[in-house]
């Protein structure tokens, strides 16, 4: 009979707004600022550049050799080459960035930039927490912003890397025995295989 | 003070406050002294409706609801009024500019008026006029008109079609509101409102003789609050709005505080009906047992029109939209013949003054003729999978 459907319907409605309130397994909404839900290893947002040791500036992975910025997609990585070497935190004289831009407004997050590189130097982040003022200014986030440590990229992907610090290892290791001038190269071209297994 | 001054208080401060005005300007202070109270109490209500709506909905659904500004949320609606009036207000290009404008208040205006005949507590109505159930339905099509403005001027196919819908809805639903409501003019044989309540006033032992419970007077009810949901447009009855086809309807153009405006018209005729329908059929400002009269009028009013927007959330969080072929069936061969034959059930219940005998008959004349007409819609709209002929 017509209506009783209806009624069918306002007690299921009244169960649950009842319910609501007695039962907290009920509400599954997380209040944001107040509680986080557990981090997602495999998300991604925006890349950042590793660097070991405690110095972010000296101990930057990236050696300026601009393959991400020319694979970018939509071309929003900016690097300027440094002229002269410095030793990275390994002790190997390397080219650095002199300035590593990208602009986040551009970037659509596709992590080929990561696929791409060499050297294990550039990463995916996981923090979304991004709004800025300035619409413009504040969203080409320069090298001192990009560089994060690999301890923190340990604490966001750990699986991953892990895998990357065994890789990095495993090349030096090989790279060890033979004099200092040539390494570079081949330690670059072994990361990569085994990079993008990682 | 007895409970009489407290029920009176606001009566009696209007004189007093009357006492001070010079007699020539005493009838325009008395419109404003009975105006400004309705001006400032429905906004403020729907306000608090809105507050309520959105946390009730949320239950429901097992959320939260707003939950941020002030304590639980409750201050969410002051939050919402300043973002609309800091927001830009976007007038189409090519919309008719002037009656863009004027269609949002003139909604609100049309809402407002209605609230002059309806009566707030003992003594407490704007205006006692004697024909004012007309007026109210009268003063209630304007916003038809309100609302085919904001559609046309808006030179949008959405608010078109909106706008259509939202007309062809009102109209139909507008038939079975008044003949749903006529049954009480029969009973009471006034078109004042103020007579209407108080033909409702008495109490037979504790229970109080409101239309509502009598067969016709409970039928009569319930189709009158189906009408006045599509009348004011709320879910079920949505479609002008819906948000799904044609994003917002005949509003669609509007930003800023005219989007707020056109909210606020839209509740406060929701609030008008409930009030009517208080009015017609649940005794008005009157106590629901005798022994209860002691609580002033307009607080059982106001009671009883929060129990009533109650209802209207919960059928809201309960019902998914009709369709509306759906919408125009359920007017035209449920709603108009129920009503009609409301018209007849409380002619029967005047002329048959035994009790005994007219229970029994005019419970059968509302059951019997429910039964049929709900199987007959019934018929042949068993659910079944859809074949489709081109898009296979
Ligand atoms: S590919 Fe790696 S090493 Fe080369 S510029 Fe980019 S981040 Fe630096
Ligand atoms: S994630 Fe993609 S778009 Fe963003 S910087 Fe890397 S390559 Fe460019």
């Amino acid at each position: 009979m017509l209506g009783v459907g209806i009624l069918k319907g306002l007690t299921e409605t009244a169960r649950n707004f009842v319910g609501s309130y007695f039962r907290k397994d009920r509400l599954t909404t997380i209040q944001f600022p107040e509680e986080r839900a557990p981090r997602i290893e495999a998300s991604r947002n925006f890349p950042f550049l590793v660097y070991d040791g405690p110095d972010a500036m000296a101990g930057l992975r990236c050696v300026s050799c601009f393959i991400c910025e020319k694979e970018c997609p939509p071309k929003c990585i900016i690097i300027d080459k440094s002229t002269d070497k410095k030793p990275d935190a390994t002790g190997k004289l390397q080219f650095y960035p002199a300035e590593f831009k990208i602009d986040v407004s551009v970037c659509m997050s596709c992590q080929i930039c990561v696929e791409v590189c060499p050297f294990d130097a550039i990463k995916m982040d996981t923090d979304f927490e991004l709004s800025t003022q300035n619409r413009f200014d504040d969203l080409l986030w320069p090298k001192l912003r990009l560089a994060k440590s690999n301890e923190y990229y340990h604490e966001i992907h750990p699986t991953e890397a892990a895998a990357v610090d065994a890789d990095l290892a495993a090349a030096r290791a090989k790279a060890a025995p033979k004099p200092a001038a040539p390494v570079a190269p081949v330690a670059a071209a072994a990361a990569p295989e085994k990079g993008t297994t990682a | 003070m007895t409970p009489d001054t407290v029920d009176q208080i606001f009566v009696i401060s209007k004189h007093w406050l009357l006492g001070y005005v010079p007699a020539m300007l005493q009838p325009l202070a008395s419109a404003v002294l009975s105006v400004v109270p309705v001006l400032l109490a429905f906004p403020l209500l729907f306000a608090i409706t809105t507050v309520l709506e959105r946390k009730g909905l949320g239950r429901i659904q097992n959320r939260y609801g707003p939950n941020r500004v002030g304590p639980a949320g409750f201050f969410q609606f002051a939050a919402d009024g300043i973002k609309s009036l800091t927001k830009e207000d976007v007038v189409p290009r090519d919309a008719d500019q002037v009656v863009h404008f004027l269609a949002p208040l003139l909604l609100v205006i049309a809402a407002f008026l209605a609230y002059a005949v309806l009566p707030i507590g003992r003594n407490m109505v704007v205006a006692n006029l004697d024909a004012g159930l007309l007026y109210f339905f009268a003063v209630g099509s304007m916003v038809e008109l309100a609302v085919f403005m904001a559609g046309w001027s808006s030179h949008s196919k959405y608010s078109l079609l909106g706008a259509m819908r939202a007309v062809a809805q009102m109209i139909s639903y507008e038939v079975p509101l008044v003949l749903a409501s006529i049954v009480v003019v029969m009973a009471s044989g006034s078109l004042s409102t103020v007579a209407i309540v108080e033909a409702q006033a008495g109490y037979t032992a504790t229970l109080p003789h409101w239309y509502v419970f009598t067969p016709w007077g409970f039928a009569g009810f319930i189709l009158f609050m189906i009408a006045a949901t599509a009348e004011s447009n709320r879910s079920p009855f949505d479609l002008p709005e819906g948000e799904s086809e044609i994003i917002a309807g005949y509003y669609i153009e509007y930003s800023g505080f005219k989007f707020a405006l056109f909210f606020l018209g839209e509740y406060l005729g929701m609030f008008a009906t409930s009030a009517l329908a208080i009015t017609l059929f649940l005794g008005g400002w009157a106590a629901p047992f005798s022994f209860m009269t002691w609580i002033p009028s307009y607080v059982w009013f106001f009671v009883k029109l929060l129990a009533l927007i109650v209802f209207f959330i919960w059928i809201r969080g309960t019902l998914p939209r009709l369709r509306m072929d759906q919408l125009m069936g359920m007017a035209w061969k449920f709603m108009l013949p129920m009503t009609l034959l409301n018209l007849f059930t409380a002619a029967v219940w005047h002329f048959l003054p035994n009790p005994l005998l007219r229970w029994p008959v005019c419970t059968a004349l509302v059951v019997v003729p429910f039964v049929v007409l709900s199987r007959s819609m019934k018929q042949g709209k068993t659910l079944q999978v859809r074949t489709y002929r081109y898009a296979e």
